[in-house]
């Protein structure tokens, strides 16, 4: 039996090995009990709301795929009409798709009009509660369901698209990059996002065992292994300001990522590919300085 | 107090009194004197509301939903895309059954684009699960709005009332008009007491996902709702009466010389000003004619309409929109009212008047009147220009 002082309870109907659902649990928790969660479309909805059925021990709603931000938005100036702002945190959250992509629009004006809410993503890099379809933040040469490899195509032809950058260049208070492999990262990020005012963004990467075809018990090493490739960086801004990054002793070959999965085993034989994909790595790396000994 | 203002403004008015908390909105031209003015009203501290400035009509909706759900009462104000923008969001508002009023600036739909005055806007928006109540002049758009907030916060309602006003006719046109005093507004309007909302202290979860086994109960409520909201409104319209000195018979209907009536028109909005006149200028010459003036759309008032009705011989339905490829959206719904009953007027012919702007004027109704004469037409469209279909079409 799961504890049952956790925010987000068990009993909820996702997948054996959900990257999701562990890492909504976690940021819930980080957040307390005095939290509305305002939760857009997708499989986290899905599985933890089926009436008459819920999963959630705090005040939550959800309205449409691509209106979190906006439905937070509201719930926001509601409360400070009522004078307990102070008193509540509002998460806006939603997958990737609908942060991305479909609800883009909704998050960028929220961000701009400087809402205090968190906003959260969780990047399981597809829409997987419509059966693995590509998104905004599908990784280069992904295979899914509407980016399939043929004669004519070896996966999804475009990089993931920059969405903690796009936050950024919002100007606002705090963006963060974290992972459901390092927990504490996610709850500690999540507590130091709700110590800030005004509007934050924090993505986290939540592998979905069906959608990148890995056993549902190696979700956690799978997820590990992005951030320890570079592939999936961790670091958070304050204000603008890249306040700190989460560094690798030695990052590993991307190949080392790419072989756990279905959804990348037909680039283990491109070599080319492969090379692409290792400079997305090395790019991070430098970008955000993610070596304990940059020299060696 | 009596006042000479314009619908926009007078609508301001009403919708502070009612002290809305959350208000959003996104700029559509003839919506925007009427955000205009709450915002100056908000930034010189006469209304205590926090007013979001969105990035769309789709967030303007989704905003007032939060608010709404957090327990503040809200207001949003649209016209033609952009009610189209919110359509899903105004779907979803009806389904989670949160009490809110908007105003639609009735407008035309693009394309061609326009920026004139019919109905097609809100009247697509019909199937949303909203009331729909439509203004005739600026006093009723101003009064529909109190009125609809009371009958939307009503604990056996709780649904979306939307105030169709006709745009630039209503929202630009000036009239004189009574703004109710705050102190009456605030007895018959007390502040909203929400029965659910977003509160730690109760924790609940709004907008879950219904399988078969539930969502087809949960329609059918909205449907059951909204026959209720036809015994509410003549209730709410009595005491509505008694507190602001008005004469409002039911808000469903309005009868304009029907009881003996050889020759009545149905309508809706403020075309029905222009129709009292031709009805008080035939019926000085003692022509029998009539005007059934349509208030509540959604619901739609059908046994009302028959009772009223069934005696009149020849009847004409006049729509500000078009179902294209279909039938005129009030028509159908009337001559629906005859199906299967023991009476019925001989005749319901169908007109298509007035979209994109087009003026309906004394004369286009007089043609209405006259090809009552002849046999039943349908979807008739009135004031075509003859050489300008010959561009359209080749014809």
């Amino acid at each position: 039996m799961e504890d049952s002082s956790h925010l987000f309870k068990a009993g909820h109907t996702a997948c054996a090995g959900c990257g999701q659902s562990l890492a909504a649990r976690l940021v819930i928790d980080a957040a307390g009990p005095n939290t509305i969660v305002v939760n857009n479309t997708g499989c986290l909805e899905v599985f933890s709301t089926k009436y008459p059925e819920t999963a959630w021990n705090v005040p939550w709603i959800h309205s449409l795929f691509e209106n979190a931000s906006a439905v937070a938005s509201g719930v926001e100036a509601a409360l400070k009409y009522l004078g307990k702002k102070d008193n509540i945190n509002v998460i806006a959250q939603g997958g990737d798709g609908s942060t991305a992509d479909i609800g883009l629009q909704a998050l960028s004006g929220m961000l701009e009009r400087g809402h205090d809410i968190l906003y959260v993503c969780y990047d399981n890099e597809a829409y997987m509660n419509t059966g693995v379809q590509r998104s905004g933040l599908t990784p280069f040469e992904t295979n899914t369901t509407t980016s399939p490899v043929g004669t004519q195509s070896i996966g999804n032809p475009r990089p993931k698209k920059p969405m903690p950058e796009i936050a950024l260049a919002h100007g606002i208070a705090y963006v963060a990059t974290s992972s459901v492999a390092y927990p504490q990262d996610i709850q500690r990020k999540v507590k130091k996002a709700f110590s800030l005012k005004g509007p934050k963004y924090i993505q986290i990467h939540v592998p979905c065992p069906l959608g990148w075809r890995h056993e549902p018990n190696q979700t956690l090493e799978v997820a590990k292994l992005a951030v320890e490739t570079g592939l999936y960086p961790l670091f958070e801004y304050e204000f603008g300001k890249l306040t700190s990054v989460r560094q690798l002793q030695e990052p590993k070959p991307v190949e080392e990522y790419l072989k756990t999965q279905g959804r990348f085993k037909h680039l283990l034989a491109q070599k080319e590919v492969l090379a692409q994909i290792q400079k997305i790595a090395s790019d991070n790396i430098q970008k955000y300085n993610l070596k304990v000994n940059p020299s060696a | 107090m009596k006042e000479f203002l314009e619908g926009s403004h007078a609508v301001a008015e009403i919708v502070k009194r009612c002290r809305p908390g959350v208000i959003s909105a996104y700029p559509i031209t003839p919506q925007t004197h009427i955000v205009e003015d709450l915002a100056q009203m908000v930034a010189n501290g006469q209304l205590n509301s926090q007013f979001v400035n969105v990035e769309s009509e789709h967030s303007a909706a989704s905003v007032v939903l939060g608010g709404v759900a957090a327990g503040v009462r809200s207001y949003t104000a649209t016209s033609s895309q952009g009610l189209f923008y919110m359509a899903e969001v105004i779907f979803n508002i009806a389904g989670m059954r949160l009490p809110l009023v908007l105003t639609c600036a009735n407008r035309a739909i693009s394309a061609p684009i326009n920026i004139w005055n019919d109905q097609q806007d809100s009247i697509s928006l019909r199937d949303a699960g909203w009331v729909q109540i439509y203004a005739e002049n600026i006093q009723e758009a101003v009064d529909f709005h109190l009125i609809g907030y009371r009958l939307s916060e009503d604990k056996n309602i709780m649904l979306p009332v939307m105030v169709c006003m006709d745009g630039f006719i209503l929202t630009h046109g000036m009239e004189v008009v009574d703004i109710p005093e705050q102190e009456k507004i605030d007895k018959f309007l007390p502040s909203y007491k929400p029965l659910y909302k977003l509160d730690p202290a109760e924790p609940i979860s709004m907008g879950l996902l219904a399988d078969p086994d539930y969502y087809l109960e949960t329609r059918f409520a909205l449907q059951e709702t909204l026959k209720d909201v036809l015994k509410m409104l003549p209730k709410i319209s009595h005491e509505f009466n008694t507190n602001f000195a008005r004469d409002y018979k039911d808000l469903l209907v309005e009868e304009y010389y029907t009881k003996d009536a050889e020759k009545v028109i149905v309508a809706m909005g403020s075309v029905c000003g222009t129709i009292k006149e031709v009805v008080d200028e035939a019926r000085k010459k003692g022509k029998k004619v009539g005007l059934l003036r349509l208030i509540s759309y959604r619901p739609f008032p059908a046994e009302r309409i028959y009772e009223i009705l069934k005696n009149v011989p020849k009847v004409a339905v006049l729509d500000k929109a078009v179902s294209l490829g279909g039938y005129a959206p009030i028509a159908s719904e009337v001559k629906a009212a005859f199906a299967a009953k023991k009476k019925s007027p001989k005749l319901i012919s169908s007109f298509i008047a007035g979209l994109g702007g087009r003026d309906i004027t004394q004369d286009s109704i007089r043609e209405i009147l006259r090809k009552l004469n002849g046999k039943e037409v349908n979807l008739e469209f009135i004031d075509l220009k003859p050489e300008l279909l010959k561009e359209s079409y080749g014809g």
